[in-house]
């Protein structure tokens, strides 16, 4: 599904113009970015939050010519998906019967929140 | 930011739509990106970024409590991956590197339409 599909859906199940439904979902997304470049994280009940992480810079290289490449400092977005969709989404494996019932993969991973 | 905050931002910057429009929209548009990925379909936001489903295969792993091994299921997992416009807008600003404690600022909004890529 592309941005523009989105639109589409939500024109018609939310009974709006194309250009209205286009405001909306522009809408959401910005305010979202925005909260992001404030160093703001999201939460989205249900669905997942995303988070701002700071990354010091490093000394890269370019992969065709092996030269160093100076990384400055960054931030990143990132998402951590929310345990009802994680579900959700491993549960789109209809077809292959077997879905297992553990939930404590990447444990690791999971618990780092700066 | 909540859902609570981004109802808000519909309400207050559309117009025409009462808060409980905001809300049921917002709601919906949430809503749809869940069933899509539910569907086992994948979802492209220009300028924000793309959540991916990608299949993984049965892994041995380990309790990092505990060490003990263990089997992790095959499993279908979701990640996202942000567009090179919103991790441009989160890096835009200050020369001087962005990790400046993160500082409340917000000046960088205006360059988000600047360059309609991708």
């Amino acid at each position: 599904m592309t941005k523009s599909e989105l639109i589409e859906a939500i024109a018609a199940r939310g009974e709006l113009t194309k250009a209205r439904a286009e405001l909306v979902v522009n809408c959401v997304f910005d305010a979202m970015t925005e909260a992001l470049q404030r160093g703001e994280g999201i939460e989205i009940r249900g669905f997942g939050s995303f988070t701002v992480r700071p990354y010091k810079p490093y000394d890269g290289r370019n992969p065709r010519t092996g030269q160093p490449v100076p990384v400055p400092a960054k931030r990143l977005p990132f998402f951590k998906v929310g345990k009802e969709l994680k579900e959700l989404v491993n549960n789109s494996r209809a077809h292959l019967a077997h879905v297992g019932e553990d939930d404590d993969d990447e444990g690791a991973f999971d618990d780092e929140e700066d | 930011m909540t859902k609570a905050d981004i109802v808000q931002a519909v309400y207050s910057q559309l117009g025409g739509f009462s808060k409980k429009e905001s809300a049921d929209l917002v709601d919906l548009v949430f809503e749809t990106l869940k069933e899509t990925l539910g569907r086992g379909e994948k979802i492209k936001i220009s300028g924000f970024g793309n959540f991916v489903l990608r299949d993984k295969r049965q892994r041995q792993g380990r309790n990092p409590q505990t060490g003990d091994p263990i089997v992790i299921t095959e499993r279908r997992v979701l990640n996202f991956k942000a567009s090179q416009l919103l991790k441009q807008a989160l890096n835009d600003r200050q020369e001087g590197g962005p990790s400046n404690g993160d500082g409340g600022e917000g000046q960088a909004v205006a360059s988000l339409g600047s360059d309609d890529r991708e």
